[in-house]
């Protein structure tokens, strides 16, 4: 295997344009900019759609379309199209992120109960009102999830974008691969899914946080006997 | 026969639902047990087929005790009726109904025949057979919820509030139906309820609950009714009483006056077939008015007390089998008789 | 592209076939696993949870990081197609175990109550009545499970194997888009016609989802 020193042990490793903090910094920001992109472009058209409920359709079957794009293809054809840089790497990002965050956006907000909707109209709220006081709070958990998975899937792609020049963690991959330096490609493979992994949780603890604990029950002591719907009680009667 | 013998519960967190309950199910009649919410009737209930396990004590159902035996063979021996029916959205009407008979092993051909045979029995048309629950309303899957019991054919038959959850025309309607399938079958049935007028409706005898499944009263409608055993069993059969009492009694032995006697300024107007149509008067709005109901020698004094109440005459009209008006009872003659009738009691 | 389509057809077909096992293979092998897994995820409610984390972590691992790593894992060649069958199907498991728990968990409880009831011991009763009314979710998550999985098969040609991914790095290293869009379109046409077979088969499977609600 070459080396005998592990790579992520080798110190010269972790300094440099080539070092391990340059390209997670790398990795995280093309993350961050294509979430950004996709949310500029799906959360204002979902929540439209989410809210009025017109163009559902599109919503629905946006996530299915989107999952069957197949990644590295989709950045192959927009390199090939548009020559190597950043760009074309940014749009099929774009592209591969809209959908879900689209869909959940969409999802959330139908699932929102129907009753507290109404009695926010019937309260005087305006249209922009209701959906920014209401209906966004109640499917925030919904669409956390959504934006959850579709930064699970950027960092995924990036890592894969590696392969048609973009800089990133996938660099190692890469690069390893072509020479054969198998710890090189470990090395990267160990970082990227601890990275995943990481921005996973700390995602899940802002899905938990930033939600009302009124409607993830965080922290409420439950309360009350369960209601008829949920069936007989043995400890009732 | 369903015994009760010491029978008590308590649940890990401590609360004691049941507290050494002894209490006997007649053979082939309706026991109701009847009380407020947490009074542990449902527990008890449960404990019959081993839904829920007794803490201490023994039931008995005919003489086995009911621990003895291996709790899924004990229950497919057992007609469990619960509130909303907990028909299976996955099988078709027929499928659900040939439940017991299917885990029993019977073949094929036989089960879907007896249980076309039990859906005509709760009334429910043989069109419905292939349809599936979510295609039927709350009354009608709560007819095949009991279908589905008795599949099976079994001598007992447990029931949890089964007519609570459908609307009270619905609601009467199946208690009715329930009553002259029960004349027919003559079941031994344990059957739940936290509404005081089904009890009364429906029990043979009923077995009043208080809190930690203490008996307060048990006994026929009747006994509970006119001789409550204290405030409890008084105040949770509530104020109505004395008129709900009424149907026990029956009209038969009511003197009545003849059509042409009403007391009244109006009379009493017959179609050819001398059936009552309505009462024609100068005190009448419009000058006359439909005759809004009858009631026979065989009805309870509970209806000819409604029906004097709501007559615009103040009135009620007897007829006979045929339909044909019979004898007239004013109200004032109807609370005669009721005050002669306590002076004997 | 209809002419690269007429000159490559053999090279096209190979890398089709190629697709279709490695991609729904690990779909099988997934789910079959996810059956058991997710039981007990909910026979034993304190293994929910657990379960929830493990796949979450493992569903996070971006795929190219997984083909590479498996190799040390399970001693295979680095440019082995068992790398990507083994990775695809912790994909699929981790995220069937998971829809067959939450499946079963979305059964109505008074139901299973009610078959308890009638006298139904406990295999029985998962097998006739829990399963059944937790197939619409569960196939929902088949659906997504098999259209991932035909969408990562690809990444797979950045090790050597990726059936229709080769198409993808031919087209890539020779700046020719051609075999780019015949792959890109036959792999969008794989996941709906997937997707159709699959929805297909849930409205046979489910007929009473759709049974219309007339009350009569």
């Amino acid at each position: 295997m070459g080396d005998d020193t592990p790579y992520l042990l080798d110190g010269s490793h972790w300094s440099g344009p080539q070092g391990i903090p340059h390209l997670v910094l790398a990795h995280l920001g093309y993350t961050g900019l294509a979430l950004l992109c996709g949310l500029v472009i799906a959360l204002p058209v979902g929540l439209y759609i989410g809210h009025t409920g017109r163009g559902s359709f599109l919503a629905i079957n946006a996530g299915n379309a989107g999952r069957s794009l197949p990644t590295l293809g989709l950045l192959m054809l927009m390199v090939t199209l548009m020559g190597l840089g950043f760009l074309p790497v940014l749009i099929a990002l774009t592209v591969l992120v809209v959908p879900p965050i689209l869909t959940t956006t969409y999802a959330g907000l139908r699932n929102v109960d129907r009753s507290a909707v109404d009695a926010a109209v019937g309260m005087g709220m305006r249209p922009w009102q209701v959906l920014w006081r209401v209906e966004v709070p109640m499917a925030l958990p919904v669409m956390l999830g959504g934006l959850r998975s579709a930064a699970l899937q950027v960092v995924a792609t990036a890592t894969v974008a590696a392969s048609v020049g973009l800089s990133g963690l996938g660099r190692l991959l890469i690069d390893g691969l072509s020479v054969n330096d198998y710890g090189r490609v470990v090395a990267g493979a160990v970082v990227v899914a601890v990275l995943a992994i990481v921005l996973d949780l700390l995602l899940g603890l802002v899905q938990r946080y930033a939600v009302s604990p009124g409607i993830s029950g965080r922290g409420l002591r439950r309360r009350g006997a369960p209601v008829a719907a949920s069936g007989p009680d043995p400890e009732l009667a | 026969m369903i015994t009760f013998e010491h029978i008590r519960k308590q649940f890990p967190d401590g609360t004691v639902a049941v507290d050494d309950l002894d209490l006997e199910l007649p053979t082939g009649k309706i026991t109701v047990f009847v009380g407020p919410s947490g009074c542990g009737k449902t527990t008890s209930l449960r404990m019959i087929n081993r839904m829920v396990e007794p803490t201490s004590g023994r039931i008995l159902v005919d003489g086995e005790d009911v621990l003895g035996k291996d709790p899924a063979v004990l229950r497919r021996g057992i007609g469990y009726v619960i509130q909303h029916a907990g028909l299976f959205p996955h099988r078709t009407i027929v499928d659900n109904v040939a439940t017991v008979p299917h885990l029993l092993g019977r073949n094929k051909t036989e089960r879907r025949r007896s249980a076309l045979e039990l859906l005509e029995r709760v009334g429910l048309p043989a069109t419905f057979a292939d349809r599936y629950p979510s295609q039927l309303s709350g009354g009608q899957q709560q007819r095949v919820g009991v279908a589905r019991a008795l599949a099976a054919d079994p001598p007992v038959m447990l029931m949890d509030e089964p007519f609570s959850a459908v609307d009270p025309v619905v609601r009467d309607q199946l208690q009715q139906e329930f009553l002259r399938l029960q004349s027919e079958l003559g079941k031994t049935i344990a059957l739940v309820t936290h509404d005081i007028d089904e009890a009364v409706k429906l029990g043979d005898t009923i077995a009043v609950f208080r809190a930690g499944g203490h008996l307060a009263q048990v006994g026929t409608p009747q006994e509970l009714l006119e001789r409550p055993a204290d405030d409890f069993v008084r105040d949770f059969v509530g104020r109505d009483r004395g008129f709900r009492g009424l149907s026990f009694e029956s009209a038969a032995g009511l003197a009545v006056r003849p059509l042409t006697d009403a007391g009244t300024a109006a009379r009493l107007v017959l179609d050819d077939g001398g059936r009552p149509v309505s009462w024609e008067g100068a005190g009448l709005t419009g000058g006359s008015a439909a005759v809004d109901g009858t009631f026979t020698a065989t009805d309870s004094l509970r209806l000819v007390t409604d029906l004097a109440l709501s007559s615009p005459v103040g009135v009620a009209v007897r007829v006979d089998g045929a339909g044909r008006a019979d004898g007239l009872v004013p109200h004032h003659d109807l609370v005669d008789h009721l005050a002669a009738r306590r002076s004997t009691a | 592209m209809i002419d690269y389509l007429g000159s490559n057809s053999d090279v096209v077909l190979a890398a089709l076939r190629q697709h279709v096992g490695l991609a729904f293979l690990p779909l099988l092998i997934g789910v079959v696993l996810a059956l058991p897994v997710g039981y007990l995820g909910v026979r034993f409610g304190w293994l929910y949870h657990p379960l929830l984390n493990a796949s979450g972590i493992v569903y996070s691992i971006p795929s190219l990081a997984l083909f590479v790593t498996l190799p040390y894992v399970l001693g295979t060649q680095v440019l082995s197609p068992v790398n990507i069958v083994v990775a695809l199907s912790l994909y699929t498991l981790a995220l069937m175990a998971r829809t067959v728990a939450d499946g079963l968990r979305s059964v109505d409880p008074s139901l299973t109550e009610a078959a308890t009831a009638m006298g139904y011991r406990r295999t029985r009763r998962l097998v006739e009545v829990e399963l059944p009314l937790a197939l619409p979710v569960v196939l929902a998550g088949v659906r997504v499970a098999a259209v991932s999985n035909i969408s990562l098969v690809s990444v797979g040609a950045l090790i050597g194997i990726g059936g229709l991914g080769a198409l993808f790095t031919r087209g890539f290293q020779l700046f020719y888009t051609a075999p780019i869009l015949v792959g890109v379109v036959l792999s969008v046409l794989l996941a709906a016609v997937t997707d159709l077979v699959i929805v297909s088969v849930q409205r046979a499977v489910t007929p009473w989802t759709r049974a219309t609600t007339r009350r009569a």
